[in-house]
């Protein structure tokens, strides 16, 4: 069975229709991506997959006791709210001290246990995150346009790191990005939403369907095939137009 | 020990403002000072709901503020723009209430009480309710403590962990009104945000975990709580205002101690 499994959902607010028809599953250890121009849904759907938001139409079954892993687009800790990164690893659930370094070495940001949270640099600040997930030991890790303000090489090395904790952990991923080129070369399945699901499949099929090429025009396409033949080589000096 | 009024006075103002540091943590990390003042602003009403009706003011209080509270939480959900609803509950529960108050029939009522607290007459049954309350907010803060400050740092993380955080911001809602009821008599109406907000803020600077902000709130509360009755004593003052301006007090020096590194620098 599924971990997660949505089917014909709809959500709109303020009589706006934000999602129409969207049906998606996720099944164990699998690394899907969901891409879309801003404003698409894809925030929303991720809302409504975590259960943060409850579809007007359709359902959304999760499996039962799935643990998930959620890092969010952005997270504001208010400044009167004093917090240091080993606290903030302990919520909501206490872990050992142990399992806290290894979580933030696994991350890579070693030893930030006694940092404020309010002082960590935008790139530290997501790896936290991450390691805050990975403690939940999860079945499933989501990520919401989690590379946001990183440069292209931060948001690549993220990605990577991602990857490696899929193989540590063997949980599925589910992502949500508009980086293009570098987020769909790490994915099995790419799902392609602009209020509905326009193309999915793998990023191969994906970046060759013309709903694709409509939205966001034809230049990512070689971008991809670039990245998955120099798989090796640090990609983030190259500039895709198209895909910002 | 509890004949004298004194003792009484102080054990109901450190009692009232230990609570009030403690909850007033998630007031201030959450920004609702102003949800604060709404539900403060209520008692009135409550006050004079009590004494047309004859029953308890704490009890009359409690349930106005409550009432209050609940109303605006049931608000707040549907994506209106709070701050301005806040404002018309706030000031329309406190002009009804001042007029509702005036319209009790036979004595005339002492407003100021009401206003700025009285603590000075408190009996041993409001000790009873102080120390009551204040025990039950710190046993329901403690038992929920990591789910609310999980959801107070971010609502999508609290589901994603299976939190409900519409539900612990209930919680802090009906605690924040029930401190409203208990403090009424301390500080009064008008002053309750402060003794829930003062001393949280000036924890801030001192603390770098949320438990020892909340530690130092504490403390700092009771500390402002004792300053204030002795400054009153002194002047000859009213007890509630003094308590917070001893709290100010506390606050200024507590930001001139964080900046002070920097003017060194």
């Amino acid at each position: 069975m599924s971990l997660i499994d949505a089917r014909h959902i709809d959500f709109g607010h303020g009589g706006q229709r934000v999602l129409q028809n969207v049906s998606m599953s996720l099944d164990k250890g699998e690394i899907v991506t969901i891409v879309g121009p801003n404003g698409s849904g894809k925030s929303t759907l991720l809302r409504l997959l975590i259960g943060a938001l409850k579809p007007q139409k359709g359902t959304v079954t999760r499996a039962p006791g799935l643990r998930i892993g959620y890092v969010p687009q952005k997270l504001h800790i208010d400044p009167t709210l004093p917090i240091t990164v080993a606290r903030f690893l302990n919520l909501p659930k206490p872990v050992p001290a142990a399992a806290a370094s290894e979580a933030l070495r696994t991350a890579g940001v070693a030893g930030l246990q006694r940092q404020q949270m309010s002082q960590l640099s935008g790139g530290q600040f997501q790896r936290v995150l991450l390691a805050r997930a990975i403690l939940a030991n999860p079945d499933v890790l989501m990520l919401d346009e989690a590379t946001q303000g990183l440069d292209q090489p931060g948001s690549a090395a993220f990605y990577r790191q991602i990857a490696a904790v899929r193989q540590d952990l063997g949980c599925a991923v589910l992502m949500v990005s508009h980086e293009l080129h570098v987020v769909m070369s790490a994915s099995d399945r790419v799902i392609c939403l602009n209020g509905h699901i326009c193309c999915e499949g793998t990023p191969e099929v994906v970046s060759a369907a013309p709903a694709y090429r409509e939205l966001f025009g034809t230049g990512t396409g070689g971008a991809l095939a670039l990245y998955r033949h120099e798989h090796d080589h640090d990609h983030g000096h190259h500039h895709h137009e198209a895909a910002e | 020990m509890l004949d004298d009024f004194l003792v009484r006075a102080a054990l109901a103002a450190v009692g009232t403002a230990v609570a009030a540091g403690l909850l007033g943590c998630f007031v201030v990390w959450r920004r609702m000072a102003y949800f604060g003042d709404a539900t403060a602003h209520a008692a009135v009403l409550g006050v004079a709901m009590a004494l047309l009706f004859g029953t308890s003011i704490t009890l009359g209080v409690a349930v106005v503020a409550l009432c209050m509270a609940v109303l605006i939480h049931a608000l707040t959900g549907q994506g209106v723009a709070v701050d301005t609803i806040l404002g018309v509950l706030a000031h329309g529960a406190l002009a009804l209430g001042l007029v509702a108050v005036t319209l009790v029939p036979g004595q005339r009522i002492d407003l100021d009480a009401y206003l700025f607290g009285d603590v000075l007459s408190v009996t041993r049954s409001d000790l009873a309710v102080i120390w009551g309350g204040g025990a039950l907010l710190m046993g329901v803060l403690w038992w929920h403590w990591s789910a609310m400050l999980t959801a107070t740092l971010n609502p999508d993380l609290a589901h994603a962990a299976g939190i409900n955080p519409r539900r612990q911001q209930l919680i802090l809602t009906v605690l924040v009104a029930a401190v409203v009821a208990v403090a009424i008599k301390v500080v009064g109406a008008l002053l309750i945000t402060a003794l829930l907000i003062i001393p949280a803020a000036s924890a801030r600077g001192f603390a770098s975990t949320p438990e020892r902000m909340a530690f130092f709130a504490m403390a700092i509360g009771a500390l402002s709580a004792l300053g204030g009755l002795r400054l009153a004593l002194h002047f000859d003052t009213q007890v509630g205002p003094s308590i917070i301006c001893v709290a100010v007090f506390i606050f200024a020096l507590s930001m001139i101690g964080r900046h002070l590194p920097k003017l060194q620098v």
